[in-house]
C-alpha cells in the first residue's frame, strides 16, 4: 500500500490516467459458461456466466491480460476487476461466500500486472486501485412502490460486507481503496464507515478515492442528490479524489464535472462512458472524439485524474495519455470553513 | 446550490413529538401519511433544516425514526433540506444517522456524562461525518449564566477540536435558553445570559456555530400565543446581533419585529434584557392587552354598458384589469371555444395596442398594463382550454428570456418580455441567475425561435460569452438577442458575436427588440440581417483593435508617475465623527421620496425626458403622469402595508494609500493592518495632456504623508419586501405591477444612498456641514467627495465587494448578500464607498493593460485568469479563453 502522502504528491505534478472499461474487455473474449465456471466452480448450480468477478480464481490469465494492456496504453491506476465482490452483490449467483477471495484474487492480479510493469519502467507511477462497487441494492430507496419506507438492505449488513471487501483487497496489496459508481449516497457513506473500520482494525491510514454516478440529465444522483449535496454529505472521509463515473458520456458529464472543479478542494477525477448507449446497447464515442474533450479538460486545468467507464477500450486510454501528457493538472480549492450540510440538496453556510 | 450568504438559519421543530402536540398524537396513532405532511408544510413555510424528534415513552423510538426518516427520504420536497436528529437516548440517533444519506446534524451531545462518554460519541458523529449541536451541559449539570455556558463550551470545543480533530465549522453550540418572566429572580437574566454567552462564543470558539431552541423562553406564556410570538421575535432579533446562527423555531409564527406594538415590545424587551425590577409584572399586565385581531378592506366601483367584445377591448387599450375576468367569463359563456376568445376579442384589443405603440401613440407603460390586462384574461381561460388543445399557431415565434446566472437584475428583462407578448411573440421566461445549460436544455426542448440574455452587472458579460460559447458548443442554431443595462454593441461585437456564429445582436431597448426579433424570425429577411449584422460588428473589431495597438505604449509605471498629484503636507483630512460602523433602521420613507431621482425611474420605462417636465410633455406627457400616479400609489401602499425596511449601514476607518492600494488599519494606532483594497489607475495615453491617470487611491493620504486620512463605507437596501411583493404580482400575471415595484424598489435603494451620503457629508464625517444643495444640485453631484462602488467604472471589479461586505458587516447587519457574480440581493440595494477629498472626482478607469492586470493579480493575490474574468470588460486584450 503506498503512501497518501506520496499519492498526493504524484497528482500535483500530474495527470493521472485510470484505466478503462473492465465488462467490455472481458465481453471481447466472448467466454461461455465453462469459462467461467473453470474447475472451481465446475459444481456451482446457478449460472455463472456474467459473474465477471469469478474470473479472477478461474481465468485470472484474462483479467491480468487486461490490465496490463491498459498499463501499455497509458494507464497510470488500475482498477481491480472487484465490481460485484461483496457480499451482497455476489448473492445473485449464490457466491457470496467466496467474497473475500474474489477481492483477494482480484488485487493480487492487478499487483502483479502492476508490478511486473514497473520491472520493465522503473520509473513510472503507477496504482492499483481496490473497487468496492455500488451493489445491487440501496439503502436510501424503496423497491417496492407501495410501501415506500421499505428496504431490501441497510446500512448495517452493507457496512460489514463492505468491511470484508476492503480488508481483502487491502490484505492483497491495493494502494488505495475506490469507492465508485456511486448511485445512492447512503450506500457509499456505508463503504466509508467500511473503510473507518478497517483502517482501525489494522491501524493504518487507507487512501480513498470516490466516484459517484449522475444517472440523467437532471444533474443527480439516483437517489436524488445533487452533485454539490453529494460532495458534502462525504467530505468526512478526506479522500484523495472525488469524480464523476459511468451512466453518461463526456458531452454530458462536462458541466457537472465544472461544477465539481469550482467546489472540490480535494482532487477531481472523472471517468465518463463512451457516450451514451447507442440503439444497439453500444457506445458511440471513438477515442478520438473523447479524447477531443479530454483535451478541452486538461487545457482548461479541470481535472486531475481521468479514464474512461463502460464502452472504453485502450485505444481510448491511450488517446487520454496523450492529450493529458504535460498538460497541467487542476489545482484544489481552498474551501472557505462553512457549515456544509446537505440533504438531496447542499446547504452551507 | 451554495447559500454562501445566508446569516441566519430556522430549524423547523414541529416535527418533534416532544414539541408538537399534533405530531406526537400523528406518530402515536401510527399515522405516517399525516406526519409527513407536517414535515412537507414544515419545509413549504420556510424551514431551512428540520428537527426530527421521536423522544416519546410510549414509542419504540428508535423504530419510529427509522420509519419516518426511510419514509421522508423518498419525499423529495422534504430531503432536499438537511436533518437535525434530536433525541437524548444516543441510540436513536445512531439508528437515525444510518438512515440519512446527506450531512445531518446531531442534536445533541454534552459533557453532562463525562468525557469518556462525551468522545465516545463525538468520534460516531465524525465517522458518520454528521455536524454536531453540543449543549452547555456538563458534569454539574446545565450552565445558566454567561461564563459557566463559555466554560462548559470552550471545554468541549477543546477536546473536539485538539484531541478528535473535529471540524470546528461541525459545531454548534447550543447554551440552553431558558424561560424567563417566570417570576422567579433568578430567572431574570437567562435571557441576558444566552446573548452574552453566544457572543463569548462566537468570539473565542473561531468557525462554532450557536444555536437553540427559542420556544423555551417564553414558556410562561403558554396560551397567549401573541405574545409569546413576540417574545419569539424580539428573543431572535437580539440573539442575532449576539452571534445566534440558527434556532429551532416554528417559522410561521414568529411576528415581524417591527410590527410588534411599541408598548409590548418595550416590556419584552426589558424582561429579556432585566432592565427593571418590575419587568415581569409590566409585561404579565400588558400581555392582557394583546389578543388576536385581524381587519380587512374592500373596495368595488360600478362601470360599463357597452357589448363584451367591446368592454374587454377598451379594457386592453386602457389597462384596466378590474372587470377583466368577469368580462372573459361573459365571452366564454358567448363563445364556442376559449382559443377563439383569445384569437377573436382578445387580438384585435392587442392589435390595437401594438399598432398604438409602434406608432408612438403608447408607451410603455400602458403598453406593459394592457400585456397584464390579456394576461389575466388568456390566464382565466387555460382551464378550460385542457380539452381542446389545439394550440395557438398564429405566433410569430418562440422566444426564451433569461437573465443569465449570477445576475438577479430583471426589469429590463420583464419589459421586453411584455412587449414581446404584445406584439404576438411567445416567449419563455426562465426568470433570474439562470445557468447556460437549462438555458440550452430549454431551448431544444421548447425548438425556440431566438434566445435573449440579459444582464445588468458587468461580471454578465462574462456569462453571456459563456453562454454564447455553450450554445455553439451545443450546435444551437438560433438567433441571439443580448441586452441588459452593462452590454453594448461593442462588447457584443468583440466579446460575444466571435463565439456564436448563428447571429448575435445587441437591442438597445424593449421596442428594438420587437423590429429586431421580427427580422430574426422572418424567413425573408433573417439572412440579410445576420449578415449585415455581422459585417457591422466585424467592422467595430477592426476599428477597435486599431486603436488598442496604440494605446498599448502606456506600461502601468508610467502611468503611476502620472498619478493626481496634490500637497498633502498643507492639507489636513478631516475625521469622521465615529469610527467603526452604524446601522440605521427604520427610515420614514417620505424622507426617503425627498432624494428620489425621477429621470432614471422614466428612462426605465422608457420615457425620456427631464422630471417633472416629462409629466406636462406634449407626447408622452399622459404616459407620464399616469405612471406617475401609479407610482406615487405603490409607494403610499408600501407604506402602508411596510413593504419596504429601508436600512443602510455607514462605517470609516483609518487608512492610508500605499501605491494604488489602500491600506485599512485595525484602528487609529495605524499599528495592524485590517485589510487592504485594491483599486486600478487609467491606463490611456496621456502623452499629450495635462490630465492625471487617476486612480481612486490618489484621493487618499499617503501613508509617507503621516497624514490621517479616512475612507467611509455604505450599503442601504430597500429591503426583501420589494422582490416579495413583485413576485405576488407576477404570480398574479400583473407584470405591470410587478415590473413598477422593481423599478421603484431600485429608485428608493438610489435614494437611500443619496440620502446617506448627505448625513456622512453634513453629520457622519461634516466636512461640509454647511451645504445646502437642492435635489437637482444632488442629482448634478454638485457636493463634495464621492461615493464610487465595486463595479462603477472608476474602480470596475466587483469582486472587492467581499471586503467591502466584510467591513461592514453587511450580511449580518442588512441581509444582503452577494451572488457568485458579486451582484446583490435584494437587488433593490446600493453599497459604495466614501472618499472625502475636495478635489475626488468620478472617472472611469477605460481599458487596462496586461502589465496593471499582471500587477494588480499579484497585489491582490488572485491568479491572473481570474482577475481577467472580473475585470472583463476593462481588458484592452483579449485574454486566452479559459473556458
Amino acid at each position: 500500500m503506498k503512501d497518501k502522502a506520496e499519492i498526493l504528491k504524484a497528482l500535483e505534478k500530474q495527470i493521472l490516467i485510470v484505466d478503462g472499461a473492465m465488462g467490455t474487455m472481458i465481453q471481447r473474449k466472448k467466454l461461455n459458461e465453462s469459462d467461467f465456471r473453470g474447475k472451481e466452480f465446475g459444481s456451482s448450480k446457478k449460472n455463472l456466466k456474467g459473474n465477471n468477478d469469478i474470473l479472477n480464481i478461474t481465468k485470472s490469465e484474462i483479467i491480468y491480460e487486461i490490465h496490463k494492456e491498459y498499463l501499455e496504453s497509458g494507464a497510470d491506476i488500475i482498477q481491480t476487476n472487484t465490481f460485484n465482490s461483496t457480499k451482497t452483490s455476489q448473492a445473485d449467483y449464490d457466491c457470496q461466500e467466496f467474497s473475500y477471495d474474489l477481492n483477494f484474487q482480484g488485487g493480487k492480479i492487478a499487483k502483479e500486472a502492476v508490478n511486473d510493469f514497473l520491472s520493465k519502467n522503473p520509473e513510472e507511477f503507477k496504482l492499483v486501485a481496490g473497487v468496492l462497487g455500488p451493489t445491487n441494492r440501496t439503502c436510501s430507496i424503496s423497491p417496492d412502490v407501495n410501501n415506500p419506507g421499505f428496504r431490501n438492505i441497510n446500512f448495517e449488513k452493507l457496512t460489514k460486507d463492505y468491511e470484508i471487501s476492503t480488508e481483502a483487497l487491502i490484505k492483497s496489496g491495493v494502494d488505495v481503496i475506490m469507492v465508485e459508481t456511486i448511485f445512492d449516497t447512503l450506500n457509499a457513506k456505508a463503504a466509508l464507515m467500511a473503510i473507518k473500520n478497517i483502517e482501525k482494525k489494522i491501524q493504518k491510514q487507507i487512501s480513498i478515492m470516490i466516484s459517484a454516478t449522475i444517472t440523467d440529465l437532471s444533474g443527480r444522483t439516483l437517489s436524488g442528490q445533487t452533485l454539490e449535496g453529494f460532495y458534502n454529505s462525504i467530505i468526512h472521509s478526506d479522500p484523495i479524489s472525488v469524480g464523476l463515473n459511468c451512466a453518461l458520456g463526456p458531452k454530458e458529464l462536462e458541466p457537472h464535472l465544472i461544477e465539481l472543479n469550482r467546489i472540490s478542494e480535494f482532487f477531481v477525477s472523472i471517468h465518463p462512458n463512451a457516450g451514451l448507449p447507442n440503439a444497439f446497447g453500444g457506445y458511440d464515442e471513438t477515442p478520438e472524439s473523447m479524447g477531443k474533450y479530454i483535451k478541452n479538460w486538461s487545457d482548461n486545468c479541470y481535472i486531475n485524474i481521468v479514464g474512461g467507464c463502460c464502452g472504453t477500450t485502450p485505444e481510448h486510454i491511450k488517446a487520454m495519455k496523450l492529450e493529458t501528457k504535460n498538460k497541467k493538472p487542476r489545482k484544489c480549492i481552498i474551501p472557505e470553513k462553512k457549515l456544509r450540510l446537505s440533504g438531496l440538496e447542499a446547504f452551507n453556510f | 446550490m451554495t447559500n454562501s450568504n445566508i446569516n441566519f438559519v430556522n430549524i423547523g421543530e414541529r416535527t418533534n413529538v416532544t414539541g408538537s402536540a399534533k405530531f406526537k398524537e400523528l406518530i402515536l396513532s401510527n399515522n405516517f401519511e399525516e406526519a409527513i405532511s407536517v414535515a412537507k408544510d414544515q419545509v413549504e413555510n420556510g424551514a431551512q433544516i428540520i428537527d426530527i424528534n421521536m423522544d416519546e415513552g410510549l414509542l419504540d423510538s428508535e423504530a419510529a425514526m427509522v420509519k419516518f426518516l426511510n419514509l421522508i427520504a423518498v419525499e423529495p420536497e422534504i430531503s432536499k433540506v438537511p436533518f437535525m436528529l434530536d433525541s437524548s437516548k444516543w441510540s436513536v440517533i445512531e439508528a437515525g444517522l444510518k438512515c440519512v444519506q446527506g450531512k445531518a446534524i446531531v442534536n445533541s451531545i454534552s459533557l453532562k456524562e463525562g468525557e469518556k462518554k462525551f468522545i465516545e460519541q463525538a468520534k460516531i458523529v465524525k465517522d458518520f461525518g454528521a455536524a454536531v449541536v453540543v449543549m452547555a451541559f456538563d458534569e454539574t449539570g446545565q450552565a445558566e449564566d454567561k461564563f459557566s455556558k463559555f466554560k462548559i463550551c470552550s471545554r468541549a470545543y477543546e477536546i473536539l477540536t485538539k484531541k478528535l480533530f473535529f471540524p470546528p465549522q461541525d459545531i454548534i453550540f447550543d447554551p440552553n435558553i431558558f424561560a424567563v418572566a417566570t417570576g422567579i429572580e433568578e430567572h431574570n437574566d437567562y435571557a441576558k445570559d444566552f446573548f452574552e454567552a453566544t457572543k463569548l462564543i462566537k468570539t473565542h470558539l473561531p468557525h462554532a456555530k450557536v444555536s437553540g431552541g427559542v420556544s423555551n423562553v417564553s414558556f410562561s406564556f403558554r396560551g397567549n400565543n401573541q405574545v409569546r410570538e413576540a417574545m419569539h421575535s424580539c428573543f431572535l432579533f437580539h440573539a442575532i446581533k449576539y452571534g445566534l446562527d440558527m434556532a429551532i423555531v416554528n417559522s410561521g409564527q414568529v411576528t415581524i419585529y417591527e410590527q410588534i406594538p411599541n408598548d409590548l415590545k418595550d416590556a419584552i424587551e426589558a424582561v429579556l434584557f432585566n432592565t427593571s425590577p418590575n419587568a415581569t409584572d409590566s409585561l404579565i399586565e400588558i400581555s392582557k392587552k394583546y389578543s388576536k385581531k385581524l381587519d380587512k378592506k374592500k373596495v368595488t366601483k360600478e362601470w360599463r354598458k357597452s357589448s363584451p367584445e367591446e368592454r374587454v377591448k377598451f379594457s386592453l387599450i386602457n389597462g384596466i384589469n378590474e372587470f377583466i375576468e368577469k368580462d372573459t367569463e361573459e365571452l366564454r359563456i358567448k363563445y364556442n371555444k376559449p382559443l377563439d376568445i383569445i384569437e377573436g376579442p382578445l387580438m384585435d384589443g392587442m392589435n390595437v395596442v401594438g399598432d398604438l405603440f409602434g406608432s408612438g401613440q403608447m408607451f410603455l407603460p400602458q403598453v406593459v398594463k394592457s400585456a397584464r390586462v390579456m394576461k389575466q384574461s388568456v390566464g382565466y381561460l387555460l382551464p378550460f382550454m385542457e380539452n381542446d388543445k389545439a394550440e395557438s399557431s398564429k405566433t410569430k415565434g418562440k422566444i426564451l428570456l433569461a437573465t443569465v446566472k449570477g445576475d438577479v437584475h430583471d426589469i429590463g428583462k420583464n419589459i421586453v418580455g411584455v412587449v414581446l407578448q404584445c406584439n404576438n411573440f411567445d416567449v419563455i421566461d426562465l426568470g433570474v441567475m439562470v445557468p447556460s445549460q437549462q438555458i440550452i436544455e430549454k431551448a431544444i426542448e421548447e425548438n425556440v425561435d431566438l434566445i435573449g440574455l440579459s444582464g445588468l452587472i458587468t461580471p454578465s458579460l462574462d456569462e453571456m460569452c459563456f453562454v454564447a460559447s455553450e450554445l455553439s458548443r451545443n450546435k444551437i442554431n438560433k438567433p441571439l438577442l443580448i441586452g441588459g443595462a452593462t452590454t453594448s454593441k461593442i462588447h457584443t461585437a468583440i466579446k460575444i458575436a466571435p463565439l456564436y456564429e448563428k447571429g448575435v445582436c445587441h437591442v438597445t431597448d424593449a421596442s428594438k427588440a420587437v423590429t429586431v426579433a421580427s427580422k430574426l424570425i422572418s424567413k425573408n429577411k433573417c439572412r440579410p440581417f445576420v449578415e449585415l449584422l455581422s459585417k457591422e460588428y466585424s467592422d467595430l473589431r477592426k476599428n477597435y483593435f486599431k486603436k488598442d495597438n496604440k494605446s498599448k505604449e502606456n506600461n502601468i509605471n508610467t502611468c503611476r508617475k502620472n498619478k493626481f498629484k496634490f500637497a498633502w503636507e498643507k492639507y489636513n483630512p478631516p475625521k469622521p465623527k465615529f469610527s467603526g460602523i452604524k446601522t440605521v433602521s427604520n427610515i420614514p420613507i417620505n424622507e426617503i421620496m425627498e432624494f428620489v431621482d425621477w429621470k432614471p425611474f422614466f428612462q426605465s420605462w422608457e420615457l425620456h425626458g427631464n422630471f417633472p417636465e416629462i409629466l406636462s410633455d406634449k407626447i408622452i406627457g399622459k404616459a407620464a403622469t399616469d405612471l406617475w400616479n401609479d407610482a406615487k400609489k405603490m409607494i403610499d401602499y408600501f407604506d402602508h402595508e411596510k413593504i419596504i425596511k429601508p436600512s443602510g449601514v455607514v462605517g470609516f476607518w483609518p487608512v492610508n494609500s500605499d501605491g494604488d492600494d489602500l491600506i485599512v488599519f485595525k484602528d487609529n494606532s495605524r499599528k495592524e493592518i485590517n485589510t487592504k483594497l485594491y483599486f486600478l489607475r487609467q491606463q490611456v495615453n496621456r502623452k499629450n495632456s495635462e490630465r492625471p491617470n487617476f486612480c481612486l487611491s490618489d484621493f487618499i493620504a499617503p501613508v509617507s504623508s503621516k497624514k490621517d486620512d479616512y475612507l467611509g463605507a455604505f450599503a442601504v437596501t430597500a429591503g426583501k419586501g420589494i422582490e416579495k411583493l413583485s413576485k405576488k404580482f407576477e404570480k398574479n400575471k400583473d407584470d405591470y405591477n410587478s415590473i413598477l415595484v422593481k423599478s421603484l424598489g431600485d429608485r428608493i435603494a438610489e435614494a437611500l444612498a443619496e440620502m446617506f451620503h448627505l448625513k456622512v457629508r453634513k453629520n457622519f464625517w461634516a466636512y461640509s456641514k454647511n451645504e445646502k444643495l437642492s435635489n437637482e444640485e444632488l442629482i448634478k453631484e454638485k457636493y463634495l467627495g464621492i461615493r464610487p462602488a465595486p463595479g462603477y467604472p472608476a474602480c470596475p471589479d466587483h469582486s472587492e465587494k467581499i471586503t467591502l461586505f466584510k467591513l461592514l458587516e453587511v450580511e449580518k447587519n442588512l441581509k444582503i448578500s452577494l451572488t457568485e457574480s458579486f451582484a446583490m440581493t435584494p437587488a433593490s440595494s446600493v453599497s459604495g464607498f466614501y472618499f472625502s477629498h475636495p478635489e475626488s472626482s468620478y472617472f472611469g478607469i477605460g481599458k487596462i493593460n496586461k502589465d496593471q492586470v499582471k500587477d494588480y493579480a499579484i497585489r491582490k493575490g488572485i491568479s491572473i485568469e481570474i482577475a481577467e474574468k472580473w475585470l472583463g470588460p476593462n481588458l484592452s486584450y483579449s485574454p486566452k479563453k479559459a473556458a
